[in-house]
């Protein structure tokens, strides 16, 4: 991954890149791409360095979090220098991110994982489609937009692919909250219960 | 608008095919663009059969995960599962049994075995030949079936893997059974390759149909049998090594032109690679336990971090990604599946073709709906 990294910077010098360590034993590590340069990363990455086989596509929802973080302060005690730790809660904002796992059948090697985060959840959301680049990018940069609500600019047709179109949300946000009845609609009941209603308060 | 045809502007019709249709594998649809026979535009419409299984395996256990990647694609329930294991296992670095490495390649191996001749079946189904193809491959399908049955109490929601290992041992007298039904199964293949391969109406309805160049496959994503139809020498079971895979001999099969005919015959070609897989694993498979016993199953709570974990399914590469933020709940559960993305290409391959070839082509894919809708 390393080597992938320094291809980019060497070619790529004002692209924002940077690697996203993976502390688990599986230890896939994965790039975080700026938003803009998404783009000319990816023709970069199939052209050059041979990533011709983009595999998954995946959004991933991270709402607002609170970080604990703990920070060493040394402060004088009764003329003696002491290192004291406090325990520092820190802010997050929310983000969506499109995950992108790539190989290359030509080397047969990978995976790289490409990481484009939006700037948050709600009005901020578009990021660059990479479907012009690898075609199998398609349906599954739909999906995302789908379930998790992400804008792929550039993307030839981005519709809903799984819900249906009338659907209003996105229901692979962590804060979603399925409705009670999915195919509530009003009936002629209604109003005749919102008359009644009406009538009992008048009395 | 009128609708007399005139020699201006010739007149096309809109056809909705599906999602009831015998053909479409499922409840699936395609709108579909009509100028004569011939296709001018096909959109296929998905979502019939979609539950959100990723929604739903994140708001469960690592472990109540496992029984829902059987109804991904119903067809091969036991290749799912290991998917979805060596997905989990590379996220918390768990080993896995050496007796289970065995278990895990003889049951995927029968897997694709199943799936390939239920190919062969819907395929011939879809042309027209309805039922004998289907009846004779269905025949080898349910001994095979059996065997599933024997080992994990069901046919098809198999939940057999777990992560380290499998969930119980092989029973008494299940690798002879095995053995005999494999060493059996040669014999079938020549029997349905000698009834289809030269048919006339085959070749006619076959060869030549939607080829697909090799470049076009890779960058559409195609993975499995339809890639290497198309030419492109990529098997994960040789690329990633995974399992115990480097200690078979097997070939890996290629087609030339990667159409219709191809992918076809590749699943034949396939099967009999799989026949020889599972003769070298039946031979030398260990005693040992069957699970790793360090692996935990229940409460299981991995460290935090990521993988993504794929296999060679028999429909293509079917991966998993998984997120841990270390609860005992996935924090992110995706499926790569091989059914949606190969039918990425579907409207490529189909546009200029007759109505009639559609289905051939959807066919010759291989799909399956509960894998595709999610």
């Amino acid at each position: 991954m390393n080597d992938v990294l320094e291809a980019i910077r060497t070619a790529l010098p004002q692209a924002i890149v940077e690697l996203v360590n993976n502390p688990g034993p599986s230890a896939q590590h994965s790039l975080l791409v700026g938003r803009k340069d998404a783009r000319a990363v990816a023709e970069f990455l199939r052209d050059s360095l041979g990533f011709d086989f983009c595999s998954n596509v995946s959004g991933v929802d991270w709402p607002p979090r609170k970080v604990k973080e703990t920070v060493l302060n040394t402060e004088m005690v009764d003329g003696v220098e002491k290192e004291i730790k406090t325990t520092v809660e820190r802010d997050v904002p929310g983000y969506l991110e499109a995950v992108y796992h790539l190989y290359s059948i030509r080397n047969k090697t990978g995976p790289v994982t490409l990481r484009v985060r939006t700037g948050d959840r709600d009005a901020d959301v578009s990021v660059h489609s990479l479907t012009p680049v690898w075609k199998s990018a398609d349906f599954q940069e739909r999906e995302a937009f789908d379930l998790f609500g992400i804008r792929f600019d550039g993307h030839p047709d981005l519709r809903r692919i799984l819900m249906w179109e009338e659907f209003a949300d996105h229901p692979m946000r962590k804060d979603y909250m399925a409705p009670d009845d999915f195919e509530y609609e009003p009936t002629p009941h209604d109003k005749i219960l919102a008359k009644v209603k009406a009538r009992t308060e008048a009395a | 608008m009128s609708f007399l045809p005139s020699l201006e502007s010739p007149q096309t019709i809109d056809v909705s095919l599906g999602p009831q249709h015998p053909s479409t594998h499922g409840v699936f649809r395609m709108n579909v663009t009509l100028d004569g026979e011939t296709v001018t535009r096909l959109q296929p419409v998905f979502g019939y059969l979609h539950r959100n299984h990723e929604k739903i395996a994140e708001g469960n256990s690592w472990l109540a995960a496992m029984p829902y990647t059987d109804r991904l694609d119903y067809i091969c329930p036991l290749t799912n599962n290991w998917a979805y294991a060596l997905a989990v296992e590379k996220l918390a670095g768990i080993e896995v049994a050496e007796r289970a490495e065995f278990i895990r390649v003889i049951t995927a191996e029968l897997t694709r075995l199943q799936n390939h001749v239920a190919f062969l079946g819907f395929v011939l189904g879809d042309m027209g030949a309805w039922g004998t193809a289907l009846m004779y491959a269905f025949r080898e399908r349910e001994k095979i079936l059996d065997l599933f049955e024997s080992l994990t109490g069901a046919r098809m929601m198999c939940n057999y893997m777990r992560f380290g290992g499998c969930r119980c041992d092989l029973p008494p007298g299940w690798l002879d059974t095995t053995r005999k039904l494999v060493d059996g199964f040669p014999k079938f293949l020549d029997e349905m390759e000698a009834l289809l391969t030269g048919n006339e109406i085959l070749l006619a309805r076959l060869q030549g149909v939607a080829p697909m160049t090799a470049d076009r496959a890779i960058n559409g994503g195609m993975s499995g049998p339809v890639l290497r139809a198309a030419g492109v020498d990529y098997d994960i079971r040789k690329v990633d090594n995974y399992g115990i895979y480097n200690r078979f001999k097997f070939r890996v099969p290629r087609g030339t032109v990667g159409d219709c005919y191809d992918r076809f015959m590749i699943r034949v070609l396939e099967a009999r690679e799989s026949v020889g897989i599972l003769k070298q694993a039946i031979a030398v498979i260990p005693e040992g336990p069957v699970v790793n016993p360090k692996a935990k199953q229940r409460g299981f709570r991995p460290p935090a971090g990521e993988a993504y974990g794929r296999i060679e399914g028999p429909k293509g590469e079917l991966g998993f990604y998984v997120i841990a933020d270390g609860s005992d709940k996935p924090y992110r559960f995706r499926i790569r599946p091989p059914s949606l993305i190969n039918l990425t290409l579907l409207e490529e391959l189909c546009v200029g073709t007759k109505i009639a070839d559609v289905m051939v082509i959807l066919g010759s894919i291989d799909i399956v709906l509960g894998e595709v809708d999610r």
